[in-house]
């Protein structure tokens, strides 16, 4: 077995015992990249000589046994969206092409402080709008089990980037189901975290009230260590939560003997893959048998988030986007005449073609004589969602459902139809706009195409939703499924 | 203006925009010092709207907006939110201000001031909080320039907007309302209400309607009035300028006007066809802020005496008329100056006539603040006391006024009056005037060259060797004497 296969508890052991060393963890890696990089394209910039910097000062610390940490030289992708000082960050689109922030997120000075080793910016939906890495400014991401289909998005390139060993760990923003549908098609590990939990200072804003960084690993433990490293209050944004983080491996093995699990009847929506369906039953099933009381709850207003997250995040998206004219950074159109044809021209280059969708969709819906109608009234279903979580929460300590209603589908299958596409994060966007947190775990394959459970918790629960998915994937053993790219390099 | 007083009534409202004295950003900790510091050197990822950046509310200009809220009778909601501001403009790093629009700190205020000894009220709509943004600096005029250079160290320092109803009738009452309210915000130490430097900045929204008309005329906002006399000429030739448009049978559109100080007329800016669609939505980054009655009450009773006050105390304690009360408290340093003269031993009245007359004159001539001259209380009160003790005459007095003024220190000039009298005998004069004559031949070849300038500084220098005593009459009489 190749170190790169290794999740991170393994690898931090061996750290630790010193039969490993950063250095050789990382070049491992770097290895599989070159191997694979080109049949995933999950990255869109590979740090090499930083990650062997980071690699071995990491090593330094380990030799001294000097403040090691759980992550300390372990290597970890990062998702465009994140600022990294000095290296290039483009959130995955052409307008912000050869940006290097002289700052970094809170999120990566986290990780810098726990001594993780940086393997480079993963592909990414541009501004993370979309659900299949197809609008990436760049170009799109493969699926590591199937080189045709898509790998999910936004968070493509994590997702393909764990899934093929080239990274240990990554972290991926969810702000409609971008870490938890690229998770389950890839067969890895997603979290999104309750919106506040994680700063998301440094993150490349989509949709501010609704954008989250949070975990992509091959195992649950896993994303329980990433999430522990990154979460708590950050004074530098205003929307993280001052609650104390709880420490996440200490519950996570107590099991769902007990607990109270909900199955929303809408979340089986019309479309669903039987396979998937099926595979979800199946794993709901298997932890009744781990002792969990399972009862059928009601979402009420599930059919109205979707249309509500399609105002909401394009409104915000309309306002935190309109920064990219093309003067103080980034890319800028040549031969314009005048001040505001050099912001169009930038525009209409830099931009997109989803991106501009979502512009003039977030534009109409705030536009005079407008607003009342569409946001105003999406902000109204906001609040029915969130009310509708409460009431669930009452009776039962999590909630279970597909994460994806569909397996991976081919590349282009779906680019030209929006609305389509948009019905793949029909399952996710409730823990959105709901302020919840959600996970999604490998259940099981359709002909060879991972299927992700989702497990829901309350917010600022999270670590109810690792405790019910660790149970699951100890009980399943689905941990073990490697995809084809992982498997045959080893 | 009385032919159109009677067949219009004006209608004039004032939003008055006034930076925040704070010592860091509305939403970052860089430095609020734009007027000196190199051009983008107070600057960081925040204000400068690097993407990630996010921003994180300054407590202390939440306090000082909600100080000037009360100070303007205003309530106080205990909700309030930011919003954002959508437009572009290249001084806008994000595309959008964060400003407030629905649920602003205040509303439903109002001001109290005086227009020629009668008291007028205007009310205040609400004050809110918001961002200044970057400044543009071009390259020649702004409809040549080749290039223009945009400084981002104004961007995000804290800006009040102060939002009145169309309650003001005159451009009399408009730049009242004006000093009172600098003066207020003075008072409060919230903003040194310089107009020049735009930290205390005024748009005005003018209208006529026919007398005895309930709805309102097509309003024309006018924008760039940099001081109290631009606002009471630019209402004035736009009261003038609209009558006559009414008058002739024409249609006023809704537009914007720059006032153009040079040429003492409006120019039109842009048309309400034009106008921008805000977009105004909640700002996501900020969650909304729970306005403490604890808070409130806390900055409530930490207020200072206000204008008003401090003008009815000086009133009632002082015996002075309401005309002179008023314009000595219109400045806190001026209040502030002659109440520590009084509280030396001048008579309040005697007091009252140094400061507004001959002092308040050669500081507008030279456009200083009573602040920074040299001259102090305990100085004033000395000369005046120096009258009242009959040593020296109250014309004598005015002159030594104006050289102790000059001085960098006007302590000897003083020195020198103090217990001695005038030296009016001919001999000793005549014997000053020829030293003086000696010692400044450049100054007496001015004054034949016909600088009647330089007779003043002859004679301030006769003064000086007399330390004070010479009659400066008879000093003046005998150096035209000799000289010509």
């Amino acid at each position: 077995m190749s170190l790169f296969q290794k999740t991170i508890r393994e690898l931090h052991q061996m750290l630790v015992d010193r039969e490993i060393s950063s250095l050789e963890l990382t070049e491992s890696v770097l290895d599989q990249i070159a191997a694979v990089g080109e049949k995933t394209k999950a990255y869109l910039v590979v740090t090499r000589e930083l990650a062997l910097r980071q690699a071995k000062a990491a090593d330094e610390r380990l030799r001294a046994r000097r403040d090691v940490r759980p992550l300390t030289g372990i290597p970890i992708a990062l998702k465009d969206v994140l600022c990294v000082r000095d290296v290039v960050s483009t959130a995955g689109s052409k307008i912000l092409k050869g940006f290097s922030p002289p700052y970094s997120a809170t999120v990566v000075e986290r990780l810098e402080a726990e001594g993780a080793v940086f393997l480079g910016k993963t592909n990414c939906d541009e501004f993370a709008m979309g659900s299949s890495n197809e609008n990436s400014g760049y170009w799109p991401v493969h699926n590591p089990w199937a080189l045709d289909r898509v790998p999910g998005g936004s968070s493509g390139g994590s997702a393909a980037a764990v899934a093929s060993g080239e990274a240990i760990g990554a972290l991926g923003s969810d702000t409609g189901g971008s870490i938890r549908q690229p998770a389950a098609l890839t067969g890895i590990v997603g979290f999104k975290p309750t919106y506040g939990r994680v700063s998301r200072y440094g993150l490349i804003a989509f949709a501010s009230s609704l954008d989250q960084i949070g975990p992509m690993t091959k195992d649950v433990a896993d994303s329980a260590i990433l999430l522990q490293a990154v979460a708590g209050h950050d004074p530098r944004d205003s929307t993280s939560s001052p609650r104390p983080v709880p420490d996440y491996l200490s519950t996570l093995r107590n099991g769902v003997k007990g607990m109270r699990l909900g199955v929303p009847k809408e979340y089986f929506v019309a479309g669903m893959e039987p396979a998937v369906e099926q595979a979800v039953r199946d794993a709901i099933r298997l932890l009744e048998q781990q002792g969990a009381s399972i009862e059928e709850v009601s979402l009420p207003h599930s059919d109205v988030a979707l249309p509500a997250y399609y105002i909401i995040a394009p409104a915000e998206a309309s306002s935190n986007l309109a920064r990219y004219d093309g003067v103080r950074y980034g890319y800028q159109a040549e031969g314009a005449k005048n001040l505001i044809e050099q912001y169009m021209l930038t525009r209409q280059q830099g931009f997109g073609p989803e991106v501009k969708r979502r512009i003039v969709l977030g534009t109409y819906a705030l536009s005079s004589g407008y607003y009342d109608a569409y946001y105003l009234q999406a902000q109204k279903v906001r609040t029915l969602i969130i009310d509708d979580f409460k009431r669930a929460f009452e009776r039962v300590d999590a909630l279970l459902g597909a994460t994806s209603p569909t397996v991976a589908f081919t590349l282009g299958a779906k680019t030209q139809d929006p609305v389509a596409m948009y019905l793949n994060d029909i399952i996710t966007i409730p823990a959105n706009l709901g302020n919840v947190c959600g996970i999604s775990v490998p259940c099981g394959l359709a002909d060879g195409l991972p299927i992700g459970l989702q497990v829901i918790a309350p917010g600022f629960r999270e670590e109810i939703a690792l405790q019910v998915a660790y149970a699951f994937e100890a009980a399943a053993d689905f941990r073990k499924l490697q995809s084809p790219l992982m498997r045959a390099a080893a | 203006m009385s032919a159109v007083a009677t067949r219009y009534e004006v209608v004039v409202g004032l939003e008055v925009h006034a930076q925040v004295l704070t010592q860091s950003k509305m939403f970052c900790s860089c430095s609020t010092d734009y007027l000196t510091a190199p051009p983008n050197s107070h600057t960081c990822p925040v204000c400068l709207g690097l993407p990630g950046a996010l921003p994180v509310i300054n407590r202390r200009a939440v306090e000082g907006t909600i100080r000037t809220a009360l100070a303007l009778n205003c309530e106080i909601p205990e909700f309030s939110k930011f919003d954002r501001k959508n437009y572009f403009y290249p001084d806008l790093p994000k595309g959008y201000q964060i400003s407030q629009y629905d649920l602003p700190f205040s509303r439903n205020g109002h001001l109290e001031f005086d227009v020629k000894g009668e008291a007028r009220r205007c009310g205040i709509t609400r004050v809110h909080l918001e961002e200044d943004t970057g400044k543009l600096l071009h390259a020649g005029a702004i409809d040549q320039a080749q290039s223009s250079l945009v400084d981002f160290n104004r961007a995000g320092v804290p800006l009040m907007e102060i939002v009145s109803e169309p309650d003001l009738r005159s451009a009399d009452e408009a730049r009242q309302y004006v000093v009172e309210l600098r003066a207020i915000l003075q008072y409060l130490g919230i903003n040194n209400g310089d107009m020049e430097s735009g930290q205390l900045r005024c748009d005005a929204n003018v209208s006529l309607r026919p007398a005895g008309r309930a709805e309102l005329g097509t309003k024309v906002e006018i924008k760039n009035m940099n001081s109290f006399r631009a606002i009471h000429r630019a209402i004035e030739y736009e009261i003038g300028r609209q009558s006559e448009v009414l008058d002739s049978g024409g249609r006023l559109v809704q537009e914007t006007r720059g006032w153009n100080d040079a040429r003492g007329l409006t120019v039109s800016q842009r048309t309400k066809e034009f106008a921008e669609d805000y977009r105004y939505f909640p700002e996501p980054d900020l969650p909304p802020l729970e306005v403490s009655r604890k808070w409130v009450a806390e900055i409530r009773a930490s207020l200072p005496e206000l204008p008003a006050a401090r003008r009815l105390r000086f009133v009632t304690a002082y015996g002075l008329t309401p005309y002179d009360a008023s314009l000595l408290t219109s400045s806190k340093p001026m209040a502030g100056f002659f109440e520590e003269t009084v509280r030396l031993g001048a008579p309040a009245k005697a007091a009252a006539n140094w400061i507004l007359g001959d002092f308040s004159r050669l500081l507008n001539a030279d456009r200083k603040e009573i602040e920074q001259s040299s001259v102090k209380p305990a100085h004033v009160q000395e000369l005046i006391q120096l009258i009242d003790s009959g040593v020296i005459s109250g014309k004598m007095a005015k002159e030594t006024f104006e050289i102790m003024y000059r001085e960098h220190d006007p302590g000897p000039a003083l020195t020198a009056l103090k217990g001695s009298s005038q030296i009016s005998g001919d001999a000793e004069l005549e014997a000053i005037a020829d030293q003086v004559i000696a010692e400044n031949a450049q100054s007496v070849a001015d004054f034949k060259a016909g600088k009647e300038r330089a007779l003043k500084f002859l004679i301030g220098q006769g003064m000086k060797i007399s330390k004070g005593r010479a009659n400066p009459q008879r000093l003046e009489a005998s150096l035209r004497a000799k000289i010509t």
